[in-house]
This record gives structure tokens, C-alpha cells and sequence, in this order.
């Protein structure tokens, strides 16, 4: 974590710094039982031909990467985390650019506000944008009452309604860790560029953009790996008309009960994150090759 | 030269200013939303309310007609303090054994701590659902608290690790110099001071466990309903207008509990990853 570098810290196993290994083993062991056996235990399912887990092949496998109705299903979902990281980033910076320029006060008041939904519950972020997003809700009505529309605009079970409500819930979790990093980045920079005649876009695109780029990585990583998931969103405002990776797993493990199915699109879920991570890093490496 | 750097700032300022502005609305506009929709007379999400009445929460509270949310209520309190206390006597002592070092083996054991937070929890859920299934056991409260105790525990150990990393070998080196047994010094220097960040991890699991829907999606039934589970079907089915009322509660107490842990912890400056420094 950052912040946490200080050089004192760098000597493993100094005098007073014993490493005390066991101390960690109680935490292992209960990953090792409750996180990887579990984990492992799912991708052997995902190799039974059967419901009752009689038969082993690769049958559910085939079923589903040759089905094109769910190949789609993981484009969708990665796509629909992609558009999120976007549309996060374009109005995260933003808000971390006033945070930067603030002083305390607004500093402490501004990270209320974002951590404050942080700690809400989804169930009830994504309640609140049915109200909002609804024929009867706070857009529709407003632009009713402005004459902008002569008919309520459809919004739920839409791509676009879906990714304004999942901004709420992701923005925070982007926000933070870009915070995290500006907050070090050294003053004098970005004075010496203003002094220099550098335009605020100019001293943004050449100075606090690149040495922000870690803390963009860490948080469009959560955001990437939280909006995909997201379940009760994609279902709630996503409808039945949007289905992603999610929405598959519940079906199939929990109304059809077709586990190995199910395993077969959590094991899509899974790789599909970590794919994304991986490039979201390699996109960080390739705008600031010393960072990252 | 000065004009046009003059109108290209303006322009920074408006681009950035309405992007921000924007932002800050899609963060606390459904918080508003939803308070004000809780205080509506009709029974429907319409907005703005036709009247403004008390009778969803008056609805919510009523142990007969509300008795399962309360029921589910109760058992994701019972859950969450559970897996907590798990989880903080778990991960303390491993935030202790490898937060401060810095060797490629103690940052992959990390890594493997904090793979929840990463993770889509959705598949972990699934994978309880079999795995405790094929074990033969039945869906409880306590096979709950397991899942949710492994998603939660990376939040006790990041803050833990974090507050560690703030802490001056220096104080630690001083005691032991003084003839302190590492217990002693344990107990006398390092535990007081890092006791603001164990007790914000514990507050952020505790929260993460009652907001947990991928582990509870799979693992709840009838008999063991989670709040947020519930509140997820009575969405689903029509719409009812105590979430409304839940919502109003559950804003309510994260506000309180935010200001309070702030008093004694300085929660947002730990969960922004500052540490303890000013």
C-alpha cells in the first residue's frame, strides 16, 4: 500500500523486526480451507458433463464457448466494465483535480461525500436509482416539467441507465487510491510548470496526469473487477433485456441448478477480471514507464 | 500570449469545474433521493413524493407486518459481528508478521490476503455454495460467517498493515534497548498504537458483511435471510416501499457510525491511505 514505504521498513528481519511467520499461519490456513479449496473445487465441477456430477469432459465447456448467445454474454460484461472504467476516469479527475487545489476543510468535506455512499449498501444505491431512473422518476420528471421530452425516456434496462448508476457505486472506489497518489505528488512541480507558462491543461496533460497514473491503475482495477460483477445492478436496472456473466452464474446455479454450467461462467468471470486487470497494468506501464 | 492563456484556464476551470460538479451530484443525489422517496405518501417510487408521512417507516417497524426484514435484519448483525471478530483475530497477527516486510515472499502472501477485494466474489460464492454443499452441510449462519469472514478479512489486514507502516522502528527499538521482552513491547507500545487502525479495518468489514450480497446471494435461504438479500426480492417483486424506509435506516446509521469513527479513529483519512499523517 502507499504510504506504507518508508525506508525504515525495508530491512527484513533486523534486530527487533524478527519475522514472525507464524503468526500469518492462522490466516493462511483459513484461506487455504474456506478461499483456494473452494476455488479449486469449482474448476474441477466445471469439468462434469452432468447435474448429478456422474460424468467427467469437457462437455459444459464446449457448450458454452460455442454458444454464441454466451460468448456474447462475456463481451458484454467486458465491455460494459470497460465503458465503466471510462466514463469513472472522465469524471474522477476532475474531482480529484478540486480535491488537489482544496484546502482542509473542503478536503475532509469532499471525502465524506465519496466515502459516504461507499459505505451504503448496493442493494440500496441501486434501490435509489430506480427512483431516479423510472418513468416516474427524477430524470423523466424533470425533463417532462422542462419540455425537453414529450414522452418519459426509457433509462432502465438500458447500457447507458445501467453505467450512471453503476458511476455511484464505482466512482468512490477509483477515487480513493487516485487521491492516495496525488496527495504525494510534489507541489513545487506543478508550480514550476504554471511559472514556466504552461497553460492548467497544458501542466495537467504533461505533469499531474503521468504521475497519477499508478493510482488511476489501482483504481480502474477495482473499478474494472467491481463492475462486472456487480449483480444486483446489471439485474435490478440491467432488466431481464441485459444479461451479463453474473446474472448467468445465479441462473444456472441457483434456478436451473446446472452447477457445472455455472462453473464454467464463474471461471469466465474470473478470467475475464483478471485479463482486464492485467491490461488495465500493462496500459499504466505503457503511459509511465518508471510508475506502475 | 496572456489572453489566450487566460481563456484556455477559464476554459480548464469550466470543463473541470462541471465535470466535478456532475460528479459530486451522481455521488450524494441518490442518498437525497432515496431519503426523500422513504417520507413518501404514495405507494409507489413517484418523484417528487405527492405527500410527505412517516407511514413506510411506521410499516417497517411494526413486528408483525415487517417481521421477516426484521428476522433478516437479525441475522445479518449476527453475521457481521461474527465474521468481524474472525476475521480481526485472524488478520491482526498477520498484518503483524509480514505488513512491514518488504520480501518477495512476504508481498505474495500478501497479495494472496487481499485477493478478495479483487477477485470477483460472485464465483468465491458460487464455490462456498459447492463446497460446503458436497461437504454436506446445510445452508446456517455459521457457514455465512466463514464466507463472509474470507471477503471481509483484507480490510483489517490492509488498515492494520497500513497503520504498521506508519509505526517508528525507532519507539520499538528504544523499548527492546530497555530490557522489554518483545511481548511487553507489544502490549506497552505497538498495540496502542495500532489500535485506530485495527478498529477502522473492523468497522470496514463489519460494513462490508452487512452490504455483502455475492457470498449471501448463494448461501442464504428461507431460514437464514440476509438483509440485503431481502431487501434485493422486494425489489425485484414489486417494488415495495419499505426499502425505501430500510434505506432511510441503514443511511441514517452509516452516517452516525461515519461520524463517530471519524471522532475516534480518523476513518477517512485511513481509508484514503494516508495513514496517520496529519
Amino acid at each position: 500500500m502507499a504510504g506504507a514505504a518508508t525506508a525504515a521498513m525495508v530491512r527484513d528481519g533486523q534486530a527487533g523486526e524478527r519475522v514472525e511467520w507464524r503468526l500469518a499461519t492462522p490466516l493462511g490456513a483459513a484461506y487455504m480451507a474456506f478461499f483456494a479449496a473452494p476455488l479449486l473445487l469449482l474448476a474441477w465441477i466445471s469439468f462434469y458433463e452432468d447435474n448429478e456430477l456422474t460424468r467427467l469432459g469437457p462437455g459444459q465447456w464446449l457448450k458454452f464457448l460455442s454458444d454464441p448467445f454466451y460468448v456474447g454474454v462475456v463481451w458484454r460484461t467486458v465491455v460494459l466494465g470497460l465503458v465503466t472504467v471510462a466514463a469513472a476516469t472522465l469524471l474522477t479527475y476532475p474531482l480529484a483535480l478540486i480535491f488537489y487545489d482544496a484546502g482542509p476543510r473542503v478536503r475532509k468535506l469532499l471525502l465524506f461525500i465519496v466515502v459516504l455512499p461507499l459505505l451504503t449498501s448496493v442493494v440500496v444505491r441501486t434501490f435509489a436509482w430506480i427512483a431516479i431512473l423510472s418513468r416516474e422518476g427524477v430524470i423523466n420528471q424533470s425533463l417532462l416539467w422542462l419540455g425537453l421530452t414529450a414522452s418519459p425516456v426509457p433509462l432502465l434496462q438500458t447500457q447507458h441507465g445501467l453505467v450512471l448508476a453503476l458511476m455511484q457505486i464505482e466512482m468512490p472506489l477509483m477515487l480513493l487510491p487516485l487521491l492516495t497518489v496525488m496527495q504525494n505528488i510534489d507541489r513545487s512541480l506543478v508550480e514550476a510548470s504554471r511559472s514556466l507558462g504552461a497553460s492548467r491543461w497544458r501542466t495537467f496533460f504533461r505533469v499531474l496526469l503521468p504521475l497519477s497514473v499508478p493510482g488511476w491503475v489501482a483504481g480502474a482495477t477495482l473499478v474494472f473487477a467491481s463492475s462486472t460483477t456487480a449483480f444486483i445492478s446489471q439485474s435490478v436496472i440491467g432488466g431481464g433485456r441485459l444479461v451479463f456473466l453474473p446474472s448467468v452464474i445465479w441462473q444456472q446455479a441457483m434456478v436451473i441448478s446446472n452447477w457445472p454450467f455455472a462453473a464454467v461462467a464463474s471461471i469466465m468471470l474470473l478470467a475475464s477480471v483478471l485479463l482486464g486487470i492485467v491490461a488495465l497494468g500493462a496500459l499504466g506501464r505503457l503511459i509511465d514507464p518508471k510508475g506502475a | 500570449m496572456t489572453h489566450r492563456t487566460s481563456r484556455s484556464d477559464l476554459s480548464y476551470h469550466l470543463v473541470v469545474g462541471c465535470l466535478a460538479g456532475l460528479a459530486l451530484l451522481v455521488l450524494i443525489g441518490p442518498v437525497v433521493v432515496v431519503l426523500l422517496t422513504s417520507l413518501t405518501t404514495s405507494a409507489a417510487l413517484k418523484f417528487p413524493p405527492p405527500g410527505f408521512s412517516t407511514q413506510w417507516y411506521a410499516a417497517l417497524f411494526d413486528p408483525v407486518k415487517s417481521g421477516h426484514i426484521h428476522k433478516a435484519a437479525y441475522n445479518s448483525m449476527w453475521v457481521a459481528g461474527m465474521a468481524t471478530a474472525g476475521a480481526t483475530l485472524l488478520a491482526v497477527p498477520a498484518a503483524l508478521s509480514i505488513g512491514r516486510l518488504q520480501s518477495r515472499a512476504a508481498r505474495s502472501l500478501e497479495a494472496a490476503f487481499l485477493a478478495p477485494l479483487i477477485l470477483p466474489t460472485l464465483a468465491y460464492g458460487l464455490a462456498t455454495l459447492m463446497f460446503f454443499t458436497l461437504l454436506g452441510y446445510r445452508p446456517s449462519l455459521w457457514l455465512l460467517t466463514i464466507g463472509h469472514l474470507v471477503v471481509i478479512a483484507p480490510f483489517v489486514f490492509r488498515t492494520t498493515a497500513a497503520t504498521l507502516g506508519q509505526l517508528d522502528p525507532v519507539l520499538l527499538e528504544s523499548s527492546a534497548s530497555l530490557g522489554a521482552s518483545r511481548l511487553y513491547t507489544f502490549r506497552r507500545v505497538t498495540l496502542p498504537l495500532i489500535t485506530p487502525g485495527i478498529l477502522a479495518g473492523a468497522f470496514l468489514a463489519f460494513v462490508a458483511s452487512l452490504d455483502n450480497v455475492p457470498v449471501s446471494l448463494f448461501l442464504s435461504n428461507a431460514r437464514t435471510d440476509m438483509l440485503p438479500i431481502r431487501m434485493w426480492g422486494m425489489i425485484e417483486s414489486n417494488l415495495d416501499v419499505r426499502v425505501a424506509a430500510i434505506s432511510g435506516v441503514l443511511i441514517a446509521a452509516v452516517i452516525i457510525l461515519m461520524l463517530v469513527m471519524e471522532r475516534l479513529v480518523g476513518l477517512t483519512r485511513r481509508i484514503s491511505g494516508r495513514g496517520s499523517s496529519p
